[in-house]
């Protein structure tokens, strides 16, 4: 089937100004994605924005040159600077400069100052059945799955595209036969207890991603709605270790009111069953210094931290003195909250960075220490801080997390799956 | 020998040595944008440099970034002289398309069964304009 494009995206298409470029590069892409149309979008969430090399920054002033303006409501993901001032970012220039000028380029195209990996925290939520284009694997995640609205994950260059034309290619997740369940992966065998402990969300995530890959599956055995922060971690752990754009949870999530609702077929293709052992070792998976006697850091917030999760920050914090700092990523939007109860002074003077507008496993923040330790409560950050920051990681709930910051030594409390 | 190949993002026609992936790659995270070395440690081409080869892809592994990686290679003049894949992915060959549009010389890329690969290897390769990928140049 080949691409049709109607007669006014053709006009469009055939300009030589920015909207004409933006409709090219999604026309192209949708024929190579063997797409039969463009659709209209309502929003996007641009991941565009963070600076890999020039090139990117060289694109965006190009459109911004050629009178280019977004069509629909565009947040824009994380940055490589702290444009808040919160943290000290070491990105030497020439780098830092170029990093700058692409972060100015978006915000000339329209699009909202939001740098936030969780926008759907941050006031941006479609509404079920509709349309978008997002970037950023746990955004497109979160939005397809606990939102409901549908979206491909749309990579750099792409998703700017889309905003400029107001268009994406109909194909994947698009259509709601391509949303529905192949796959069951059932939580029922394992305890209560760990059920409805904070670990169990990113565990369980890391785990699905590694066990679905790109096929879409339903939770089954889930009590009750376990939290939207929960479904956050989640999320962001199973699009770290697959390719997952789509999960549902029978009874949570909002197309799945039960599992034979959103199953594909009568039967699915396979059922996974999680044993306790399998919770249990893909928790230890997280860790890739299960031996250190000592840490040197501990990062929250990927991704982003929500106004509630602040508070259960300082609140196991309890007033108590850090021995090693906490990195705290967060966005604008938790930060305004966070100043107006004059809570960011008070976890700064406990010892806790703050990092807005980005995030240490993007950007350099922390020290370069060539072997240091990295406690997290994230699946995300335990993924991909080894590669990109050279620490080694150590996977801890919360509550771990802060005891050990204010000991210098990992604390572990056992929760058997 | 000679196949045809089909075009998947038209380019500048190019030749070099034949560079075959037994693996499929991250761009992201896994190929150096400033020299255009390997540098995931776990792939078995680990170390080798892509930059002016024909680059025969098995698959690649979708990072969002992949077409941000492509598309600084070629901005630096780190890109490979042409691209032949198995199967087309979008999300790579957008740093082409967007290239293309910068004005900037990009290589093609094309499309070819990925059992005819290894009939490449060691060898100098040219893929014409017209898609087709020759040997013994």
């Amino acid at each position: 089937m080949s691409l049709a494009l109607s007669p006014q995206e053709q006009a469009i298409a055939a300009g030589q100004d920015g909207a004409g470029m933006a409709m090219r590069i999604v026309a192209e892409s949708a024929r190579l994605l063997g797409a039969p149309r463009l659709i209209p979008i309502a929003s996007t969430h641009i991941d565009g924005a963070l600076y890999h090399g020039d090139s990117g920054t060289l694109f965006a002033e190009r459109l911004v040159e050629g009178g280019a303006k977004v069509v629909v409501r565009s947040t824009l993901n994380v940055g490589a600077l702290d444009l808040m001032g919160c943290s000290r970012i070491r990105l030497e220039e020439p780098q830092r400069g170029m990093a700058r000028r692409m972060m100015e380029a978006y915000r000339k195209l329209g699009c909202e100052q939001s740098w936030t990996c969780a926008p759907y925290q941050a006031g941006h939520r479609p509404a079920q059945g509709s349309d978008v284009a997002w970037g950023e694997s746990n955004a497109v995640v979160f939005c397809n799955s606990v939102l409901g609205a549908r979206t491909n994950r749309y990579g750099d260059f792409l998703d700017i595209a889309c905003a400029i034309t107001g268009r994406a290619p109909d194909y994947g997740l698009h259509r709601p036969d391509n949303r529905r369940a192949r796959l069951v992966f059932d939580v029922s065998n394992l305890s209560p207890s760990f059920l409805a402990s904070e670990i169990a969300w990113p565990v369980l995530g890391s785990l699905y991603g590694r066990e679905v890959g790109y096929a879409i599956g339903v939770v089954t055995g889930v009590a009750g709605h376990p939290g939207e922060d929960a479904l956050k971690a989640f999320g962001a752990a199973a699009a770290s270790s697959g390719a997952v754009g789509l999960f549902h949870i029978a009874g949570v999530t909002p197309e799945a009111p039960d599992v034979e609702t959103i199953l594909a077929e009568p039967e699915p293709e396979a059922v996974i069953r999680v044993t306790p052992q399998m919770a249990a070792k893909a928790r230890a998976g997280l860790s890739t210094a299960a031996s250190a006697k000592t840490i040197d850091a501990v990062a929250i917030g990927s991704p982003h931290l929500s106004s509630v999760e602040f508070d259960s920050l300082e609140r196991l914090i309890a007033g108590r003195r850090l021995a090693v700092p906490i990195y705290a990523c967060t966005g604008r939007h938790a930060l305004a909250l966070l100043e107006r109860d004059g809570g960011r002074k008070r976890l700064e003077a406990r010892g806790v960075v703050i990092v807005t507008d980005t995030c240490v496993v993007v950007t350099p923040i922390m020290p370069d220490l060539g072997n240091g330790v990295l406690m997290t409560n994230s699946g995300k950050f335990a993924h991909y801080a080894p590669g990109n920051t050279g620490y080694s990681v150590l996977y801890a709930s919360l509550a771990d997390c802060v005891e050990s910051a204010v000991l210098g030594r990992p604390v572990f409390t056992e929760i058997p799956a | 020998m000679s196949a045809p190949a089909e075009i998947l993002v038209p380019g500048k026609a190019g030749e070099g040595e034949a560079l075959v992936l037994t693996a499929p790659i991250s761009f992201w995270g896994g190929v150096d944008p400033r020299t255009g070395r390997i540098a995931d440690v776990r792939h078995p081409q680990h170390g080798e440099i892509i930059a002016g080869k024909v680059l025969f892809l098995p698959g690649t592994i979708g990072s969002s970034s992949a077409s941000a990686v492509l598309m600084e290679l070629v901005h630096n003049g780190r890109a490979p002289a042409a691209l032949v894949m198995h199967e087309p992915d979008a999300i790579l060959l957008l740093g082409l398309i967007v290239a293309r549009e910068m004005g900037w010389e990009t290589p093609m890329a094309v499309r070819l069964e990925r059992g005819a690969f290894e009939t490449y290897r060691g060898s100098a390769v040219r893929v014409a304009m017209d898609g087709a990928v020759t040997t013994g140049i």
